[in-house]
């Protein structure tokens, strides 16, 4: 393990450590009240007692997380691939696309939920609406980024368009798939979050977002702040997760991967 | 000589009548006539945009003239060009063995026959032992070797190279010279090398096209008589050194002409 590795993880967790301290400084002088800013040992405590529920109200947001990220990275890389073979269907649905990208999701959640009436596929729906496009976008690029004279090398060996998606334009975009999945984990978990409070009380099952507006609600500031914790780290999480598939995939060839090892 | 001289009367592998190219209102190309022979090693020399890489890409049928006629004898299936170009254009996620073995999975005969050609190429350029390392674990000079060598895997009539070796160093640049004439000596293809240096023409051709720029055309025709095969020691000698001189003088001759 190299100095830069164990900075790279010392360094923040020495911040973090320090911003905790002063947060518990300046809260237990200045006497803030609980209900307003609760102390870092506070929020510990509460994660502590309501660990359980929470973590099932997490398990339940996950879900639709996961669910939304594998349809993303599915359908995302479907739609990129199409857009690929065909640039008039790229040019005349890519705007679309565009606009759903733009379009908040928190305006058009509540459409969702009335239209889709199981509320876990409208969760679902809504949480894949926020995570599809940084794939469809990233992968179509890496689709049309083939080395050119590769493409000439291809055709002069008389590759089959087939032969040159699967050995030359699907190996190329894999790291502009990767990228997007990287952003589209960190979205797929905001999409879902936004959805369950849009959906409120609406849910029959109630996750992490519910929890949290319920605990506003209620005052519970220290709960509202674990859960936020735990929402945070979940996010890490996926990011670590999404990551660490990424340098595995690409660890023999690509710079972004493979640079570390020969230090 | 086990092979025959640049002026054999045989049918010629590559015949170019009339060629030219234009890019929109641009004449990259005009009144290019060449017959290459069979065997035959010909350098296009020439300073950079005089259309040499344009004429290339003709030759190998990657690039369509705007007008004239290409007439090319090599056995219609393709895998009989071999193309290397100025980068090495290896593909980073395979190995050194599956990228030599790449012409073989598109001509989809990537047989047990097919891996031992590939074993015996990649032994060729020398780099035996590398079979499992990825592109950007060798030198430039190594990757340059492995695209020689998935280019001369399949036996081609006809082996083309856009200036291989431009971006290396002279060191590097001297030992891929000796070692494509031992691969030209071994495997015989008909070699088309572009190239912007005097002396890397003479040392390998049979015979040198000079071509000069706006519009590109070949404004002389050198045979080089130097005795084969071609060792080192040749670098040094009179002769050689006198057919440089010569290689020079046209070059600069013909730039002058093109640019009054």
């Amino acid at each position: 393990m190299s100095r830069t590795r164990l900075s790279r993880v010392a360094a923040p967790l020495a911040i973090g450590l320090v911003f905790l301290l002063l947060w518990q400084a300046v809260v237990t002088i200045e006497r803030i009240a609980p209900y307003i800013l609760p102390t870092p040992l506070r929020v510990a405590q509460s994660l502590w007692m309501d660990g359980p529920s929470l973590l099932s109200s997490l398990l339940v947001t996950l879900k639709v997380t996961l669910a939304a990220l594998a349809a993303a990275a599915f359908f995302g890389g479907a739609i990129a691939l199409l857009f690929s073979r065909s640039r008039l269907l790229e040019l005349s649905l890519f705007p679309y696309a565009v606009i759903l990208q733009v379009t908040p999701i928190v305006a058009i959640a509540p459409l969702i939920i009335i239209w889709v009436r199981q509320p876990f596929l409208a969760l679902l729906v809504c949480a894949w609406i926020v995570a599809f496009f940084p794939i469809v976008s990233n992968t179509t690029l890496g689709l049309n980024s083939a080395d050119r004279n590769l493409i000439a090398l291809f055709r002069l060996y008389g590759a089959s368009p087939g032969q040159t998606l699967y050995y030359l334009r699907l190996p190329t975009a894999l790291p502009y798939f990767l990228a997007g999945l990287r952003i589209s984990g960190g979205l797929s978990l905001i999409g879902a979050v936004v959805a369950e409070f849009v959906a409120g009380t609406g849910g029959t099952q109630t996750g992490l977002a519910f929890r949290i507006l319920e605990a506003g609600y209620r005052l519970a500031i220290p709960r509202l702040f674990a859960a936020l914790f735990l929402l945070s780290l979940t996010g890490i999480l996926i990011y670590l997760a999404l990551d660490l598939l990424s340098r595995f995939l690409l660890r023999h060839w690509h710079e972004s991967a493979a640079g570390e090892e020969e230090e | 000589m086990p092979h025959p001289p640049a002026s054999a009367a045989a049918a010629p592998v590559v015949g170019l009548r009339g060629i030219e190219k234009r890019f929109g209102a641009m004449a990259a190309l005009e009144r290019i006539d060449l017959d290459i022979a069979r065997g035959e090693f010909l350098s296009l020399l020439g300073p950079s945009g005089c259309g040499k890489s344009t004429l290339l890409r003709i030759v190998a049928g990657l690039a369509e003239p705007s007008r004239g006629e290409r007439r090319i004898d090599v056995a219609s299936e393709a895998g009989r060009i071999g193309f290397v170009f100025q980068d090495p254009t290896l593909m980073p996620w395979s190995t050194v063995f599956d990228n030599v073995l790449l012409p073989y999975r598109l001509l989809r005969h990537a047989g047990r026959a097919a891996r031992e050609r590939v074993e015996a190429a990649i032994a060729a350029v020398g780099l035996d032992g590398f079979e499992r390392a990825y592109p950007r674990q060798l030198s430039g000079g190594m990757r340059m070797r492995v695209s020689i060598a998935r280019a001369l895997v399949t036996d081609p009539d006809l082996l083309l190279l856009d200036e291989p070796f431009a971006a290396l160093d002279e060191i590097t640049r001297m030992a891929l010279n000796d070692d494509l004439l031992r691969l030209w000596e071994r495997y015989r293809p008909t070699i088309v090398f572009v190239t912007h240096s005097v002396f890397e023409s003479v040392y390998l051709s049979n015979r040198i096209a000079v071509m000069t720029p706006r519009p590109g055309h070949i404004a002389a025709e050198i045979p080089i008589d130097l005795p084969q095969p071609r060792r080192r020691e040749l670098r040094v000698s009179a002769g050689y050194a006198a057919l440089c001189a010569r290689v020079s003088g046209e070059l600069a001759r013909a730039m002058e002409e093109a640019r009054a």
